[in-house]
């Protein structure tokens, strides 16, 4: 198992890996993300908790080149990604999973990893076919390997999501309330997956509402709350912020 | 359900000879297949003019059908103006001809030029979304057939005739269209092959399913959807070139009627959208309704009508999507399958 994740890790990096600088989205007259400040160190593990409505899933969004910011721009590996469109970021190593798993219905399970691996991970041919099996073992899914998508349960749907973005070989893996719906058991089983992948260097942002099942993988909390970053830092200490006890209890902050 | 960890089984899974793509039922449909195609290749030499017609007929039909189906089928792009370029590709052969270019290489030309042509108006039209792309390039076709009207060689609806064509004897021409029409077929079906077989096959299956979730793992969506669109306007373009050859005049009104979409869809939904085999056996089924029915008038058209309405009901993975299911048989495999020696051979 071990070794099969391997080729799964991180490139070699220092500095910060990521970086967001005044990060702002309005749809229309809706301003989603307002002036976000970001970094992320190679490796790091971020867990991004917040209220319903406080721009986390817009955040991740905007981080993979699913939509444009307003303003601010984004360096991921020392380059200005900023213009650069949600292929050519996968391709670089930055990849997504969704909140509402998104599997290619029609093709199987090893074609839809298949093809995370073929062109998020710039693979071919054989290279690709193992990397696709190496990915679903990693997830669990290799026993399912020739099923339709559209067959699976929602846990399988979730892992399928993880199984792709491994795939891609990324050195930041941003994940959307993976854990969310799941039972504990199959969270637990999920965040076991987590940890070996980031224990090959692979950086993490996941955002998920279950906070005991984040903090057993994040190092680092961040709270958002109207389009805003209210705190950032250790688990412990944002969780006591007052601001975040505000944001949860108090309502009422948009 | 959960991984077998570190046992040897495990291991041996990421040997990449444990991803097969041929099974033994594909092997024999391609080893009959090409001989088969080599002996209708020589079709003129003991076939009657009867049989050569009614043959070429079918060769432009399964073009077609296989090339509307990848694009639909495998893209996920839904167009009802395919026969704008069916019309092109007729009307670059006129003018090819009449510019003194041979005819029959004309035929190749005009359709390459065409599939330019498609190349350029796919950065406009592709940016168009599902019934939007669909009824756009239907406008596209019906501005075409105004534009060429327009052509004084071509007379408006009286229309023209590839005159250069009376070089040849009746018999010459007779051959000569059934093999480019026979090269076209085999050509296409060849080239979509092994591009759906191929990371873009994967690639464009992922757009269709889901765009969002393609770009997200690094699929480049426009690219790989502009080849697909290429490809199939090729197709079109070469079908109504190689129709004109056939029947020599051309009028406009009869090349760029949205009919010819009908049929492909009529061929495709038949047959099986999205199975690479099923486009060529709803090519067969359609021309052989038309070859029985045909002379019903407005009754074949109603059964026509009503079949493809069954299908659609009942039948919606089309004929050869029932059999392939059934019968777990693939003539022409696109997918992958893992075989692990953990799993049983028939896990689907």
């Amino acid at each position: 198992m071990a070794d099969t994740l391997m080729e799964l890790g991180a490139r070699p990096a220092t500095g910060a890996l990521l970086q967001a600088a005044g990060l702002s989205k309005r749809f229309g007259g809706l301003q989603v993300l307002s002036d976000v400040e970001f970094s992320l160190r190679p490796g790091e593990a971020v867990g991004i908790v917040g209220p319903n409505g406080a721009g986390k899933t817009t955040f991740l969004s905007v981080l993979v080149g699913a939509h444009a910011p307003s303003t601010g721009s984004i360096r991921f590996a020392g380059e200005d990604i900023t213009a650069l469109p949600a292929p050519e970021r996968c391709r670089r190593g930055l990849v997504r999973t969704h909140q509402i798993p998104r599997p290619f219905s029609g093709m199987t399970i090893f074609e839809n990893v298949l093809t995370a691996a073929a062109n998020g991970g710039g693979l071919n041919g054989a290279a690709a076919g193992e990397r696709a099996l190496a990915a679903l073992e990693a997830s669990g899914m290799l026993s399912l390997s020739n099923r339709k998508a559209e067959t699976l349960g929602l846990l399988d749907r979730k892992r399928l999501e993880l199984a792709r973005a491994l795939a891609t070989g990324p050195s930041v893996l941003l994940l959307d309330e993976i854990g969310g719906g799941l039972t504990d058991a199959e969270a637990d089983e999920l965040v076991a997956i987590i940890r070996r992948v980031r224990s090959r260097g692979v950086a993490i942002i996941w955002i998920e509402h279950i906070v005991h099942v984040l903090l057993q993988v994040a190092e680092r909390l961040i709270c958002m709350d109207g389009g805003r970053i209210i705190a950032d830092g250790a688990p412990e200490a944002v969780m006591r912020h007052p601001a975040v006890i505000k944001a949860y209890l108090g309502g009422g902050v948009q | 359900m959960t991984p077998t960890g570190a046992s040897p089984i495990a291991v041996s899974a990421l040997d990449a000879r444990s991803i097969t793509r041929w099974t033994l039922a594909s092997r024999i449909a391609v080893a009959v297949a090409l001989p088969l195609v080599v002996a209708i290749a020589f079709g003129p030499a003991y076939l009657s003019a009867n049989v050569i017609d009614k043959l070429t007929t079918l060769f432009i039909y399964i073009l077609l059908a296989v090339t509307w189906n990848a694009l639909a089928g495998y893209g996920g792009l839904i167009s009802i103006g395919q026969q704008g370029f069916f019309g092109l590709g007729a009307y670059a052969t006129v003018r090819l001809a009449d510019a003194g270019l041979t005819p029959y290489p004309a035929l190749f030309v005009g359709a390459g030029l065409i599939a330019l042509f498609a190349y350029l108006i796919s950065f406009p039209m592709l940016r168009l979304r599902n019934g939007e792309l669909g009824i756009g390039l239907w406008v596209l076709a019906e501005l075409m057939h105004l534009i060429v009207n327009l052509d004084s060689l071509v007379q408006g609806e009286t229309g023209t005739s590839l005159i250069a064509l009376n070089a040849f004897s009746i018999e010459a021409r007779r051959a000569y269209t059934y093999w480019a029409a026979l090269g076209a077929v085999a050509g296409l079906i060849i080239l979509l092959f092994i591009l759906l077989r191929g990371p873009v096959g994967t690639a464009i299956q992922a757009i269709r399913d889901n765009e969002e979730a393609a770009a997200s793992v690094g699929v480049r969506v426009k690219s790989t959807r502009r080849l697909i669109f290429v490809v199939a306007s090729l197709g079109a373009a070469l079908a109504g070139a190689l129709w004109l050859a056939s029947a020599t005049t051309f009028q406009p009104k009869a090349y760029f009627g949205v009919q010819w979409t009908a049929y492909m869809i009529f061929m495709v939904l038949v047959g099986g959208l999205g199975t690479f085999e099923g486009a060529i056996v709803g090519a067969v089924i359609f021309f052989l309704i038309e070859a029985w029915f045909g002379a019903f008038g407005v009754w074949y058209l109603i059964g026509l009508g009503t079949t493809a309405l069954v299908f659609a009901l009942f039948v919606p993975k089309g004929l050869w999507g029932l059999i392939s299911s059934k019968f777990d048989l693939q003539l022409l495999p696109l997918g992958y399958r893992v075989a692990l020696p953990s799993l049983g051979r028939s896990n689907r």
